[in-house]
């Protein structure tokens, strides 16, 4: 009895940590927000924690998720075939193999999320980048689109695309131009970029609200923004799997009619949204640990700031 | 098949080894689809200018449904047709612009190109259409089997057997991520065979390696046929499609740079 109730607990205290995550960043209630309430429902779902017979292993195993329309809901422009074979085979192939890989590794109860940052090892990737980062990018990927999708975005969103862009259709040439530059395999992406330097005592001196852009970019083969500490809002899978049974070569023609036919605006704004005030609630956390640092420091004694480099090179040369 | 590996395996025109009489004739207008550097003669008031040098699509040596079941004949003709005819254009147009590139051979080329690492953007397309040309001679219809001889014995000796040389090619072929090729080369410092695999369009010439075969594992050069089996595209390769004649003949070739064993001296 002792022991169902220590798995109880553990079971509740992952989904506590895994939602706990989510709510520090999106201060918004979920109610109502398409997107959100799917990825709280997402996070509860996947990450299950079973019990081996024996020597008590915890594992923690992902589940390949389904895209949230049935396979044949794309065609005419994505055809049941390509879902069966992309999401069928492929992306089921990167959660089957990265569940081996964690299992009884340390990144064996991470979320995906921080599975993909920590084995990014800033570029110097460990083997499980690869599935990690595949399978975030194709559940990304697939509720990018639905059936009946395509058009123009509105409100805050088609704002600030006018305001990085110049004008919707700029963005549209942009995108297509990046993703159709990629070269073999990779994605492109529209990104809220609102990071902060790595840097211990590095201050945006000046900070504004034009320092947070959207911006497209291109990454190859399993790379995605998140390790660039940016917010994705819009994903196009640029590997020819993608596209190769519905429009062999033609890659032109496929991020076309991607555009026009199956870009899901909602979930674009929604996760704009959540960029947002992650954003928001980063700056506050730091202007919160700069006010401590302050107050811990302002004791009389000089702080020792190299803010001017020609005093430190004259007192070396003396 | 002769004439059209030593074609492939033309040196540049700076070699030592060429003889004035082959370039002599691979120059002449009689024989100009198999030349890759055509001079094209402008038209009329813009003969003044300077000639510039293109780079054509070379057909593979056999017809585009002759390797049919292994490869269909669809994947040929989009993959030949569209891809490999694609980067032709691509390089002919960026050539066009300026003539820094002009008159390099395509292996000078890629080498240029490539930039030690940091390629510039000609580099993509004229590594891709090279990397296409060796890849359809390393094919032909009725392939597969075994090597023999002297490249079946260098084999041995690089890798201990014929079957752990397969399945270490196939192994670099299911590892790799992404775009990319896998290659039997002979590497020139060491002296020895050996199975590398590269991304996108990188290919051994850039380490100055001597490519023996190669095998295509861009999703383009097996979807339409075996969608994401890359196990039974990899086997097919080696059981039905490798072409161990064109291999035995570039190993020859390569023999005349990379000394392999003791020098036959003849005993006069």
């Amino acid at each position: 009895e002792r022991e169902r109730e220590r798995e109880r607990e553990i079971q509740t205290e992952m989904v506590a940590t895994a939602t706990s995550t989510l709510l520090t960043s999106s201060l918004l209630p979920c109610l109502g927000l398409r997107g959100s309430t799917r990825s709280l429902q997402w996070r509860k779902k996947e990450t299950q924690c079973t019990r081996k017979a024996g020597p008590s292993i915890i594992t923690a195993k992902f589940e390949l998720k389904p895209p949230p329309y049935s396979l044949n809901a794309l065609e005419p422009h994505m055809s049941q075939e390509t879902l069966e074979y992309h999401w069928g085979k492929h992306h089921r192939g990167y959660v089957e193999n990265l569940n081996k890989q964690i299992m009884g590794t340390e990144l064996d109860g991470m979320t995906l999320e921080d599975i993909v940052t920590v084995s990014y090892n800033k570029g110097d990737l460990l083997p499980a980048f690869n599935n990690a980062a595949q399978i975030w990018n194709h559940d990304f990927f697939w509720e990018s689109m639905k059936p009946g999708g395509g058009g123009k975005p509105s409100g805050d969103l088609l704002e600030l695309i006018d305001r990085d862009f110049g004008s919707f259709e700029g963005f549209i040439k942009e995108l297509k131009s990046v993703a159709s530059t990629q070269l073999g395999s990779g994605w492109a992406w529209l990104a809220y970029k609102a990071n902060r330097l790595d840097v211990g005592n590095a201050v945006n001196p000046r900070p504004s609200d034009e320092d947070k852009k959207l911006v497209v970019v291109k990454s190859p083969n399993a790379v995605n923004p998140l390790v660039w500490d940016f917010s994705p809002l819009l994903t196009i899978d640029v590997w020819e799997h993608a596209y190769y049974l519905d429009f062999q070569n033609r890659r032109g023609d496929y991020i076309s009619i991607f555009m026009e036919k199956l870009v899901s605006w909602e979930a674009v704004s929604s996760r704009l949204e959540m960029a947002k005030t992650r954003a928001v609630e980063r700056e506050r956390e730091e202007e919160r640990r700069r006010e401590e640092e302050e107050e811990n420091t302002a004791d009389g004694e000089p702080v020792e700031m190299y803010l001017d480099s020609s005093d430190a090179d004259a007192s070396e040369t003396e | 098949m002769g004439w059209s590996c030593c074609n492939s395996l033309l040196p540049s025109n700076s070699h030592p080894l060429v003889t004035t009489k082959m370039s002599k004739v691979l120059k002449s207008s009689k024989l100009p689809h198999l030349y890759r550097q055509q001079r094209r003669e402008l038209p009329g008031a813009q003969r003044a200018s300077k000639a510039k040098a293109y780079h054509g699509l070379k057909t593979p040596p056999y017809k585009l449904d002759a390797l049919e079941p292994y490869m269909s004949q669809k994947t040929l003709e989009m993959h030949w047709g569209e891809h490999h005819r694609g980067y032709v254009e691509g390089l002919n147009k960026q050539l066009e612009k300026d003539d820094i590139l002009y008159g390099y051979t395509m292996d000078e080329l890629i080498k240029v190109t490539y930039n030690n690492g940091n390629p510039l953007p000609e580099f993509n397309n004229a590594a891709q259409v090279w990397n296409h040309d060796f890849f359809w001679e390393s094919m032909q219809p009725g392939g597969g089997n075994m090597p023999i001889l002297g490249l079946l014995r260098q084999i041995e000796k690089d890798f201990g057997s014929f079957t752990n040389f397969r399945e270490k090619f196939i192994e670099a072929a299911l590892t790799l991520f992404g775009s990319g090729w896998v290659w039997l080369v002979l590497k020139r410092n060491k002296k020895q065979l050996a199975v590398v695999k590269t991304s996108n369009s990188v290919n051994p010439l850039v380490w100055d390696d001597i490519p023996i075969i190669s095998l295509d594992m861009w999703e383009h050069a097996y979807y339409l046929d075996y969608k994401n089996d890359r196990g039974k595209y990899t086997n097919v390769f080696m059981n039905h499609l490798v072409s161990w004649n064109a291999a035995a003949a570039r190993m020859a070739r390569a023999e005349a740079f990379v000394s392999l064993g003791e020098p036959k001296i003849p005993v006069a």
